[in-house]
This record gives structure tokens, sequence and C-alpha cells, in this order.
């Protein structure tokens, strides 16, 4: 067929010389399209091309307003105007005209409308509000063609706000006879779920039935939505999975019609899918997993041809296999699969055989060994994509041993690398993998990656340098080493080096040259002002040169070197460089100053930070005194913004218990950043706020001063606190692990049979890669204890630091009330019916609670398992580290969760003021203890407490808990409802299914939603009703229901941002579970 | 899939499709970019290509370039067959396709790909139903075209 296909195209050329060939017959040459086609083809020059489209743009413009065009007219200047379109010319002015073609004109001309349409508009066009009418129309037409059309252009486009005036046609569409349509339906709701998820939450049911379509094909689209939605939350769908392996059964025993055979595979892309879907269900599910092992082994079996086709299910297969819970001889069998790919020799197949190894060489490294000469000659391969894909695999498995060789080959695909992205992401790994196992390949990497590379790059590199590793000797060496070698560097040509290069050598010299002894300041200062003088060094880069040589100076010889700098950059337009050069100017001649400013600082005596900036209480008093406004928080201030301005559309963003664990965050983080914005306070609050936000995006650059002196590693931790710290604790245990396995490595490496002396060297790649020492070796080595105290070292007060690691010394910590420390914990709270051990620690002060409310202390039990850390203290008093919230009322027996540092996670049932029990999680410090999780966080918040704590170095995870919506009815009077409805800013809507039909429906449908979600019914008037619920005291949401068209729509709104959308999910649950 | 473009071996877009929302500056952008990437490229290469975050899939039919950009977990090889049963789809529409018929009647080959994937997934991957499909929108055309009623209902 293909054969068929590229004889005749390549018979084009012949063709195209406008010669009146056969087959040029059929060509509409006499339309206006056709001459104007052949005109351009014609034409030599581009600028003629020009004259000629504006030309016909002109013409086209003239008859498209033309009142007398008729419809089949404008069809015929349509297509001439995307010909335009797409040749890269404007044509907007038809824009509208294409509405009005798809609006107006009979099936074909309406057909060309709405393809104008979808070619000419995107998404967000304005214009695409006037379609929906049409549409709306179509949807209802007898035409099935009409109908068709309609649904093609909602599946390629449509304004997401206005899903919900056409969702009940299109859903009507899933019950039609006709099997295109139910199809073309179910992709339109496919397009609705992924621009709008919540739109079709409720139609889950519907989706269901077209998994079921006695239509095959219906049932293929079906797969589309449950590949998403399974990907986003694969518990949810377990119960299908035995559903999708029959229907894979089916399909690869060839049960289907004819007509779904592609080269005679039965249904490959419906394979493709079900196998996606498959691996999903079974990642983490060794029951799940069981039950496909047969049809996946089927598959293997069956998938012999050798066609495209059926790579193409067998590469899904393999990497199913290798997502699922493992069996061995589908391993096997897996294994053997990959290594066909990567021996074969078409070069596709090559690439996803090395993809596919990419992606299983984590669970299995010896497979990579197998492979390895193959691999070896794909990294000198002359397309630069298996390159690429072969350095992605390496560095899957690189390791201590290997580490050299891979960033060698790294580096020199960037050398020829030409795509920024590419070389962005490639640099990043090369970083990553230079921090983890140290080594002197930084400088390379900043002169090759360029002024590419994320920031966060450098940063974490000079953090890396600052906070050393665990020998001081190591630290000296390594310092020395980037002293020299920058200085070599400077000495040649340093015009060349990419300006963050500049900046981090010009760190490291201002830092570290004094470390070598027979360099003379003179002479790095004289390099430096070398580089303040070319021209393209960028202001941000002379800056930190003036640090640099701010820290260089110590008087002597070199004030008359510095002298002329000052001079010249203080009368800088750039108040930066002012800045610097002032201070440069000072400091070189005040020596004493200078000493009690810049301390020499020797690694080991950390920097003294006074978080609380006590110092500044005499003038901030004198301020007040003075008349000025007290300093307020900044949610505080934005509650009261909010209450100013009740009826205010614009979303206030965080509500009060997150802003307020954001904001000891950030405390946490940069005590000198705070210090900014509370000393800006005295003027406004408004432009505080504002020093604030900014101040917090400020590079290391700017705000490195510290009461103390210089705080380079702090600037750093903060931009770099998320990435991973490097591997140089190591336990003198993995040591020798990582040792024996070297030593045993060349007897478990295959030796081929002709090695090629260059290649065998190359072999070294896979060293470490042994079965033996694969565990250790492969993952990331260190020890996540050693992780911890490395990172608490740059962020932790100083005081605090030395004293961390015995558990009287955390209590201490909590009790001092310390800002300025670090969470790293991890916290796992999972389903309620695993722990019943939480609320039997009830004591008698709720266990009357615990009547009044049983359903509550049923569904709301969690559990918690506490990470085994070392340092977590037996005895605390946790009591009296409760927050402040919670502290007065009653609980239960608390919970430890895990300890680690000064930070204490603890889970305990609470009662929340006077409304019930709740399971509440809350950490940190007594006296400024987070709450974590209230009941309402807990549901709906998970993801941006765990963001939110992520920020801060720990990861924290909580599993959903099905656990019944929490909310108790809010007695309110329709007047106080109508002020509450007005000032409240954040909604939703959405169409519920009724209850039981005619007048009583409202009623039925809203007592329902009384009885199982226990909102409060304020009124019913005629066939509108309001009801009002509260989650906590100060978090209302208020409903309002009108009967509309057979559904019921509701309005829902409260302040709190995500409220609306949850208690709508749980209306929804309610009302299917009636 | 997030677009598909259809291009000659000069470089001249002859047809593009975008599943993803896209200023037209950007459309431009890309398709300069890709366009100018894969006609670098040698016959002999991967037909797989690592473009930001996306996964290029391009193959070559005579003087065409087909060119489809899917997600990095997407199955190339697959991907690889949509374009070849398009390219099947067409051929049988036009009866041996070349170039030309796709210059002239771009509208045609777009309404077999409308057809054929939907919001950028295929729906429909039988070349008879999608054919049939079309030649019956087709066939409306032409009843359409010898008198001026309403409503054609009474076809199927």
């Amino acid at each position: 067929m293909s054969d068929v296909v590229e004889k005749t195209l390549t018979a084009l050329p012949s063709l195209l010389s406008l010669d009146p060939q056969p087959g040029s017959a059929k060509l509409s040459s006499t339309s206006k399209l056709g001459n104007l086609i052949r005109g351009i083809t014609e034409l030599t020059s581009k600028h003629e091309e020009e004259k000629l489209i504006q030309h016909e743009l002109a013409s086209i413009k003239d008859q498209v307003s033309s009142p007398n065009t008729s419809m089949r007219q404008m069809k015929e200047l349509m297509v001439r105007a995307i010909y335009c379109e797409s040749l890269g010319y404007e044509a907007s002015f038809t824009y509208i005209h294409a509405i009005k073609l798809a609006q107006q004109g009979t099936a074909l001309e309406k057909r060309v409308g709405y393809l104008a349409v979808s070619l000419f508009l995107n998404e967000s066009h304005e214009l695409l509000l006037l379609l929906v009418n049409t549409v709306l129309k179509d949807l209802q037409s007898t035409n099935l063609i009409e109908v068709c059309m309609a649904l093609t252009v909602v599946s390629q486009m449509f304004p997401k706000d206005m899903i919900p005036a056409i969702l009940p046609l299109v859903e009507e569409k899933l019950n039609h006879p006709k099997e295109i349509i139910r199809r073309k339906a179910v992709l339109a709701l496919y397009k609705f779920y992924l621009i709008a998820p919540n739109q079709v939450q409720h139609i889950h049911n519907k989706f269901r039935k077209a998994l079921c379509d006695k239509d095959p094909g219906v049932m293929t689209a079906s797969l589309h939505i449950y590949l998403q939605m399974i990907q986003e939350n694969p518990e949810g769908y377990k119960d299908l999975t035995a559903s999708f392996v029959t229907i894979l059964k089916q399909v690869v025993g060839g049960k289907l019609p004819m007509d779904f055979n592609y080269h005679s595979v039965p249904a490959p892309w419906l394979q493709i899918q079900l196998l996606r879907i498959l691996a999903l269900l079974g990642k983490n599910d060794q029951s799940a997993s069981a039950v496909m092992y047969e049809v996946l082994d089927e598959s293997l079996r069956r998938a012999e041809m050798n066609h495209n086709i059926t790579y193409a299910i067998l590469y899904e297969c393999v990497k199913c296999i290798y997502t699922i819970h493992p069996k061995s001889d589908l391993l096997e069998k897996a294994a053997k699969c990959i290594g066909n790919f990567v021996l074969s020799p078409k070069i596709n197949l090559k690439y996803l055989g090395l993809k596919a190894l990419t992606y299983v060489v984590q669970q299995d490294p010896r497979l990579a060994l197998q492979h390895q000469m193959t691999i070896i000659e794909c990294l000198d391969h002359s397309d630069l994509i298996i390159k690429r894909e072969t350095l992605e695999l390496l560095f899957r498995i690189t390791n201590a041993q290997n580490v050299v060789v891979i960033v060698e080959k790294m580096l020199e695909f960037l050398r020829v690398n030409t795509d920024d992205y590419t070389t962005i992401d490639l640099v990043g790994k090369v970083a990553e993998l230079a921090e983890k196992y140290p080594s002197d390949t930084m400088s390379t990497v900043f002169s090759v990656g360029g002024d590419m590379m994320q920031p966060d790059i450098p940063n974490s590199f000079l953090k890396l340098l600052s906070e050393g590793f665990d020998s001081v000797e190591e630290d000296r060496k390594l310092r020395l080493f980037a002293v020299d070698s920058y200085i070599t560097l400077l000495q040649k040509e340093p015009g060349k080096l990419p300006q963050r290069f500049l900046q981090v050598i010009s760190w490291v010299l201002g830092e570290y040259s004094h470390l070598k002894d027979e360099l003379e300041p003179t002479v790095v200062l004289k390099l430096l002002a070398k580089l303040l003088d070319m021209k393209h060094t960028s202001s941000e880069t002379k800056s930190w040169i003036l640090m640099a040589m701010t820290k260089l100076c110590e008087g002597g010889a070199e004030v008359s070197v510095v002298r002329e700098v000052s001079e010249t950059y203080s009368s800088s337009m750039d108040t930066v460089l002012r800045q610097r050069a002032h201070e440069l100017q000072y400091l070189s001649q005040d020596s004493e100053l200078r000493a009690k400013v810049l301390l020499r600082d020797n690694g080991l005596r950390p920097l003294e930070v006074d978080s609380s900036l006590s110092f500044l209480d005499g003038f901030v008093s004198e301020a007040l005194a003075a008349g000025a406004a007290p300093y307020k928080p900044p949610h505080q201030r934005q509650e009261e913004l909010a209450q100013a301005k009740a009826l205010s559309l614009e979303p206030y963003g965080l509500s009060l218990p997150m802003s307020m664990s954001s904001c000891s965050i950030t405390d946490r983080q940069s005590p000198t950043l705070l210090s900014m914005s509370s000393g800006l306070s005295g003027d406004s609050a408004e432009i505080s706020h504002k020093g604030g936000s900014t101040s917090l995006k400020l590079d290391g650059v700017k705000r490195v001063w510290g009461r103390e002196g210089y705080l380079p590693q702090r600037a750093a931790v903060e931009e770099a606190a998320q990435v991973e710290v490097p591997c140089t604790l190591r336990s003198p245990s993995q040591q020798g692990d990582a040792d024996s396995s070297h030593s045993q490595t060349p007897t478990s490496t295959p030796t081929p049979t002709e090695p090629d002396p260059e290649k065998q060297q190359l072999a070294s790649l896979f060293f470490g890669l042994s079965s033996q020492s694969s565990v250790c070796l492969m993952g990331k080595p260190e020890p996540t204890p050693h992780r911890f105290r490395r990172k608490a070292k740059g962020v932790t007060d100083p005081t605090s630091s030395s004293l961390i690691s015995t558990p009287s010394n955390v209590e201490k910590l909590l009790c001092n009330n310390l800002l300025d420390s670090n969470i790293a914990s991890e916290l796992a709270v999972s389903s309620a019916k695993q722990i019943t051990e939480l609320p039997q620690g009830l004591k008698t002060a709720s266990s009357d609670i615990k009547q009044n409310n049983p359903s509550l202390i049923v569904d709301n039990g969690i559990v918690a398992a506490a990470d085994e850390d070392p340092d977590r203290p037996k005895d605390l008093c946790l009591i009296s580290h409760l927050p402040a919230e919670l502290s007065e009322l009653c609980h239960s027996e608390i919970t430890p969760l895990c300890t680690i540092q000064s930070i204490l996670c603890a889970v305990n049932s609470c009662q929340y003021r006077g409304d019930g029990i709740f399971p509440v999680a809350w950490g940190g410090p007594s006296g400024s203890s987070v709450l974590i999780q209230t009941p309402f966080n807990h549901l709906h918040q998970v993801t941006h407490v765990s963001a939110e704590l992520k920020k801060s170095t720990q990861c924290l995870s909580f599993a959903h808990s099905d656990v019944t919506f929490p909310c108790r009815p809010l007695t309110v009077s329709t007047e106080e409802y109508g002020t509450m409805w007005l000032s409240f800013s954040h909604d939703t809507k959405q169409n519920l299914t009724l209850i039981g039909d005619g007048q009583e429906a409202l009623t039925a449908t809203l007592n329902v939603l009384k009885q199982k979600l226990q909102l409060h019914v304020v009124e019913i008037i005629g066939q509108e009703g309001i009801l009002s619920c509260r989650l906590l005291q100060d978090q209302p949401c208020l409903m309002h229901c009108r009967v509309h068209a057979g559904t019921l729509a509701v309005w829902l709104r409260s302040p709190v941002p995500d409220l609306p959308d949850c208690l709508i999910y749980h209306c929804q649950r309610a009302l299917q579970e009636y | 899939m997030q677009f598909m473009l259809l291009f000659s071996r000069q470089g001249k877009l002859r047809l593009q499709k975008w599943y993803v929302p896209l200023s037209d500056k950007e459309r431009k952008k890309i398709s300069r970019d890709l366009v100018q990437t894969i006609l670098a490229r040698k016959p002999k290469m991967c037909s797989f290509l690592e473009w930001r975050d996306l996964k290029i899939v391009y193959k070559r039919y005579a003087s065409l370039y087909f060119c489809c950009a899917v997600e990095d977990q997407d199955n190339e090889l697959i991907t690889l067959e949509i374009i070849h049963r398009y390219v099947e789809l067409l051929d049988k529409y036009f009866g041996s396709v070349c170039e030309l018929d796709i210059i002239f009647n771009f509208e045609k080959a777009y309404f077999i790909l409308d057809e054929f994937l939907l919001g950028g997934e295929a729906q429909e991957t039988s070349k008879k139903n999608v054919l049939k499909a079309i030649e019956q929108a087709d066939l409306l055309q032409e009843v359409s075209m010898l008198s001026s009623i309403d409503g054609f209902s009474w076809l199927f």
C-alpha cells in the first residue's frame, strides 16, 4: 500500500511544472482558487507573492462585504481566504463572515464555514461566542451531517464558559441511535473533560454507559476519557480492571469486526489505549496486576508480525509489564523484547529500544549491562536524537565510578548541540551529577551552558562550595582548585565567558582567593577591574565584581586600584552599582569598619542572625511615636481589604489559615528578607506589602547583607531550597560497598569477543552496575538523616544547629520559639478504616461528644504512620505544644507522627470550636505551631498544603481519605443570606440531577441534601430554594438552587476559595448515592 | 496529539491542524522552526525528534512531509501509523493522491482529517467508515447543488 503511495507521490515534481499532464485534469483548474494557486507557483520572488496576495485579499474583502454575495460564493471566497491565511497573510476581516457562513449556509457551505472558523480562531477568541447559537441549533437539527459538523467543531474548540449551554444537548447525543454521533459526542465530552473537568463531573455514570456501548468505536472513544481520569485517580477505577482485561482479551483474540483491523492487526489503537490504562491500574497493586498477567503474555505472544504496528503494541506491552507489579517470566520476555528493539537495524526501533531501556533501567540495571556495546555504539551515532536518548539512559545509570566518563560524554554533546531547550535540560542534569559526585566539571558546565542554564544551578554550586564537605582539607583543596582555575581563565580570555560564570568566578575569588598565600590581592583586583571595563559585562555581573573587590581590598597597595574603580562607579546611573561602589569606597578606607562588617568566614563559625530583629526596636518605637501606623502582617491587611470592599469580584487568594502557614514558612527561610518588609512598614501598609513580595524574588546579588555581615549562603539556600543536596556524607559502610562493587565489576562485566580498545575503555560507563551493588549505587546513595542535616546547615539558626541532635535540645528549641527552623518530616495519613486506635484515645472529656456525633468519629478516624526517626523525642509533653487555636478545646490523646529537628508533627482528634470532632494534624514549635490540617484542608487542600510544605524542603503527604464531608448547618435568615451572598467572592455553578419529578422534585432533592450533607434549607419559593452550611465558624457556604429544564441549576458562593467546588462535588455524590 | 503539519520539500506549509490553543504568533514560530529542523535531517535518520517538551514524529511521502507533535509519554510508533493511515485515506479518496490534490483541494483534506482525528485523538480508524462519512457529506453537497430543499434527513 505504502509503496503505491510513494510511487504516485514521487511522480509529483513533473506535475508541478504545470504541464497539462493527466492527473491535473481533475484539479479545479478553472476555479478562482486554482488560478490563485497557479499564479503563486509561477511567481519567483517573495515580493511578487506579497503583491498578488494583497490584491487577492482586497478583492475578497470587497466581495464578502457586498450584500449581493450568495452563500455559495461566500464559500468559495472563504476557501481562498483560508489559503491566504495558510500562506501567512492575515485575513481577519473574513472571520466574522466565516461564522456567518456556518450559521446561514446549507450543508456544504456550513461545513466550509465551520472549517474556516476552526482554522482561523483559537479557543480564546472572542468571536467564538457568536458561534454558540449556531452550534446549539445544529445540535438540535434532524440532519445527521449537521449534528456531526457541530460535534466536530465542539471537540475542536469551544469557549470554556459556554460549555454548560450545550452540555445537555451533547449528553443527549450519547443515546443517539447512530454510533457515529455517539462516538463524536463522547469525544466532545472528552474535550470538555480536558478543559473544564468539574463541568462534566456529574456525568461519570454516562461515561460508564459509553464504555459498555455495543459499538466498539464508541467504547474506544470512551477510553480516552478513562485514561485521563485514571491518570488522575487510579484508585477510583480499580473495579474496572477486570473489564479492561476482558476487552483486551477479546481484541487480542480477534473478536472485533474486520473493520477495526489495521494491516491485519486487530484494533491496534484500542490495544495500546488499554495497555496504557492497565499499566496505570496495575502500578503498585499486586492484586490488580495479577489479573493482567495472562492477557499481557498473550499480547506479547500474538504480536509476532514484522510490522511497525506490532512493534508499537509490543513497546506499550513492555512498558506496562515493567510498570505493574513484577512477574519474573513476563519480565524475562519483556527484556528479550527490549533486546530485539535495541539490536534492530531500523533506527526508529533502536530509538524506542533505548527509550524503553531508559524506562526500565532503574529497576534492572543489568539490562543496560547486557546491551552495553550497542549503547556505546549509539553514543557515537550520527543522529543527535539517538545520542541524546543514550545520554538520558546513561544519566540514569550514573554512579560514583562512571560519573566522570558520562559527564564527559554529556559535555561533548553540549558542545555540538544547538538547541536551547536540550542544552538547558542537559546542563541541569550535568549539574545534578556534579553536585552528587563533586568534581571539577562545574567550570566546563558554566562555560558551555552559558547564560541559558537555570539560575539555581550556579547558586547551588556556590552553596556547595561554601558549606563544604566532611573534611576541612577537602574543602580547602576544592576551593583552592576553583581559585586556581578561575585565575587562569581570567588571565586567558575572559571576554568569551558567559555572564553567570563571571558572577560565579568573582564570588569565588572574593571569598577564597586569600586561601592561596602566594597570590597577591592586587593581582586579583586587577583581573577583576579588567572584567569591569569589558563592554558586554552586564550591570548585574558588575555588582558581583564590585562586591568581590570589597571583600578583597585590605588596605595598602590595593587601595589605589580600588579608588579608581569606585570613583568611576559611584556616579553610575545604576543605583545598585552606585551603592556597591560607595560601599567599596568606604570600606577600603576604613579598615576598622571593614573588619567589623566583613568577617573572614572560616567556615566553622556560623553567622548569627537576630531573627526577631530586636535591633530595630528603637527605630520602630520612634516611628510609632511619630504617628506611623503599626505593622500588620500581610494576611491581616488582606482580610481588612476584603472587608472594606465587600463586592470585589477579584479573588483575594489565600484564606487565613493558609496564609498563616505560608507566612511562617517564609519567615523561617529568610530572616534577612523579612527585615526588609518590616523595615518598610512604617511608611504604608501597601508599600510594605509590595516590598515584601518583591523581596522574595530578589536573587543572591542584591540582598546579601545581614546585620553581622555578608550572607551569601542564605541567598543561595533560598534559591536552591529544592535542589537535591549532593552526596557528600557517605557512611563508611557504604563506602565499603562501593569499593567492593568496584573490585567485583570486572568479573561481572561480560567481555565482548573482539573488543575494540577504545570502546572497551568506554565500558567504564557501566562500572558499578553489577547486580550486587546495584541497590545502593543506582539510587541516591546518601542516607536520609544526613540529607536533613546537610540542608539544615544552611537554613537553621546557627545557635541551634550545633544543638540539634539530642532530643532534650529539641525540646529546648521548641520552647525557645525559634522562627528560624527547618521542617523536615515525612508524614503519612491514610484511610479511615485502617486506624481505630486513634479514637480510642479520646478521653472522658470528649466521650459525650462521641455519643452525640458517632458518625463523625468513625468517619474521621485517620491513620498516622510515623516515620521512624532517630531524633524523635520520646517523652515530650505534647500538649504544651498544641497550637493556640486548639489548646482550649477538648482533644483526644495526641499521637506524635514524627519529629525532625525542631519540628514536631502530630495528629489528634480534636473538638474544634465546639462543632464536632475532627482529626487535626499540626506541627511546628510550640507557640508558633501551625495548624497543618483542618478537616476542610484535609479533604481538599491536600495538594496545597503539601506544596506549601515542600517549599520548606520537607515532604509531607496525605493520602486522600474517604471521609464524609464535614459540614454543618448554618442557620441564617433570608435577609442575612442576602447580605452574605453579595459579600462572597468565590462561586461556582453547576447543574445537578433532580430526584423525583413534578412539583415536589425540588423539595425532595433539597431534603436529600439536607439529610446527607446537613445543609440548612433557608427558604423555598416556587421553583427556587436557598440553602446554607458552614465548615468552621468563619467558613460559610451559600447555595442557590433553581429548577430549570429538568435539572437543578445550582449556584454556590463562599469566601473560601475551594469550598464551593468541593461542596458541589459532595452534593453530586450525595444525589448519586441516593 | 498537539498538532499536525503537512509541508512540502520546499518548506511550504500545505496543511496545519492545531489541537491545543496557541496564538497565531506561536503557531508561526513553531511551524517555521520545525520545518527548518526536519528539512535539515537526512533520509536515514530517526523519524522522531525531541522538540521543547514535545515529541515530533514525522515521515516523508514523496515531496510531502507529514509531521505530528505528541506528548512525551505517547507511543511514537502508533503516531507514525496515524500518519500512514491518513495518507492511505487521502490516497483512497483522491485515487492515488499527489501533492497537487492536497494543494487544490485542501478543504477536502481537512474534512478527511477531521473525520479521522477528533480533538487530537484517533476517532475512527476504519478506512471504510471514514470514507463513508465523507462520501455521505459529499453526496449531500451534490444534492444541495441541484435543489435548495432544507433538511435531508430522508437520506438516512
